[in-house]
């Protein structure tokens, strides 16, 4: 089929994107590197990202950071539909896909291009994993985002459970969330019941996507200045270029998400 | 998540495809008049109305945001929160359900601007097969004309004036309705569409159309009276 094509026709030149890139966009060579920082709710995602920012400005690389929901075009509308409660399972992945494409269009990929250090606050595996949870199609949802660019490195933050994460939650101030604890998902559950199960499926479809997508896996449950100490050493070997694309077993995965029957191919309702 | 040509529901779906200015609005309306007369529960659904997504949408047209890509996938956003509310409730609760354009329309519309025809078809493959999906096909020089002389101006996008093919904006349309009805002609065996010719009477669209429906009207469980 088609959509993956990308890179087959010269073995030795670097994979670039999961899938067949959007169209416009051109499978180029890019100064720049794209870090992303991926885990479930509450490990610190965001503390870490500001720290590594300050560090990397001041080491004198150019930074620019992004995460869901902060397109110019959806982000808005986007959360907007998080704040009722008619947003569908499928419109709900659907809108994170355009959101996700406006910020790869827009900000990440001429950032890469301008020789920035990209940080993303989460990335497909974050949107795949929540559609997962849903009940969507696993095929269905990589193929949409086969798009995406392939980071230089994932650092994934493990926690090794949810309950670990039930405090900082609290800590922060807000409660829980009603997006973050899955109510859509366990609706006869109580927040604290719907939050660990929800977060607890999340974990899981983390872990097996780990060696699908070549995560680092760092552990979250240590202290701040730890898990920092660890993502700056081994973002100095992204950066140095010690560090291999995680492309591992990522192409089987589309591989097989293009061997689903195709719609056409499908029997005909009456 | 049941994929396209999987659903089985009791209720029917019956949608218009076509060009702009073909034609098929004013059919579909006659039909729903013409449904509702005969006493079956029936509901509309068009394109391009979620409540959800209508501020994103308006706000990406009036800034000029979209990409091909963007422009897909919100559409496709706006046609799953329909899907979710508007069309498979009422096939479960089997009733019969209108649509004025349907997926093909992103089909011809997304490929015509650039995105690779496999990708687009994968990310709608939730939706439900319609029953009958009529494709109005009007000669383009005959679609021009009706949307040219019935609208004050083209807009941005409708005109394909984001591909940067033309600078007159009735040159840019007129590439961009040539591609799209490429793209129709290309579906109509890929998926089965049913051909009406939109240079016909008014009426005679219309008894065909009603010919062809009714065959699949004929058990009477979905009557509401």
């Amino acid at each position: 089929m088609s959509i993956l094509k990308t890179g087959d026709s010269n073995p030795n030149k670097k994979r670039l994107f999961y899938g067949t890139p959007l169209p416009d966009v051109q499978d180029e060579e890019y100064g720049g590197k794209l870090i992303v920082i991926e885990g479930t709710d509450g490990v610190g995602r965001s503390t870490h990202i500001a720290l590594l920012r300050t560090w990397l400005e001041s080491r004198g690389h150019a930074v620019i950071d992004t995460g869901m929901t902060r397109s110019v075009l959806a982000g808005r509308g986007l959360k907007e539909a998080k704040t009722g409660h008619t947003l569908g399972r499928l419109t709900m992945q659907l809108f994170y896909a355009t959101d996700f494409v406006d910020r790869l269009e827009n900000q990440i990929l001429p950032a890469l291009r301008s020789g920035f250090i990209v940080l993303t606050d989460r990335y497909i595996y974050s949107a795949i994993a929540r559609a997962e949870v849903r009940g969507m199609d696993a095929n269905w949802i990589r193929s949409i985002y086969e798009i995406a660019l392939i980071p230089d490195a994932v650092f994934y933050l493990r926690i090794d459970s949810a309950h670990e994460v039930v405090g900082r939650v609290l800590a922060s101030g807000r409660g829980f969330d009603y997006w973050e604890s899955g109510m859509d998902v366990y609706p006869g559950l109580d927040f604290h019941d719907s939050f660990i199960q929800y977060q607890t499926q999340l974990l899981k479809v983390f872990d097996r996507m780990t060696d699908e997508y070549g995560f680092h896996v760092l552990s979250a449950s240590t202290s701040v200045r730890r898990l920092s100490a660890s993502l700056r050493r081994a973002i100095i070997r992204v950066i140095e270029g010690d560090i291999e694309t995680p492309v591992t077993k990522a192409s089987r995965t589309l591989k097989n998400a293009s061997a689903v029957p195709d719609i056409r191919d499908l029997p005909r309702t009456g | 998540m049941i994929p396209y040509g999987r659903h089985r529901f009791p209720g029917k779906l019956f949608v218009v495809e076509g060009t702009d200015g073909s034609g098929k609005s004013t059919q579909l309306m006659l039909l729903y008049q013409w449904l509702k007369a005969e006493g079956y529960p029936v509901f509309l659904s068009e394109w391009n109305s979620s409540p959800l997504v209508k501020d994103t949408t308006k706000r990406g047209k009036k800034r000029h945001l979209f990409t091909p890509a963007t422009f897909s996938l919100l559409h496709a956003t706006d046609f799953a929160d329909r899907t979710e509310r508007e069309i498979i409730p009422p096939l479960k609760a089997g009733a019969v359900v209108l649509a004025d354009r349907y997926i093909y329309t992103a089909f011809a519309r997304d490929v015509a601007r650039g995105c690779h025809r496999a990708w687009v078809r994968e990310v709608y493959r939730f939706a439900v097969k319609p029953t009958i999906a009529f494709f109005f096909r009007a000669p383009l020089d005959v679609a021009i004309d009706r949307i040219v002389s019935g609208r004050p101006s083209l807009k941005y996008y409708e005109a394909g004036l984001d591909m940067g093919w033309a600078e007159n904006p009735e040159e840019s349309f007129t590439l961009f309705q040539g591609k799209i009805l490429d793209e129709y002609d290309r579906m109509v065996s890929e998926f089965g569409l049913t051909q009406i010719d939109a240079t016909r009477s008014i009426e005679a669209q219309q008894r065909e159309m009603r010919q062809l429906i009714s065959v699949h009207l004929e058990n009477r469980r979905f009557k509401s009276k």
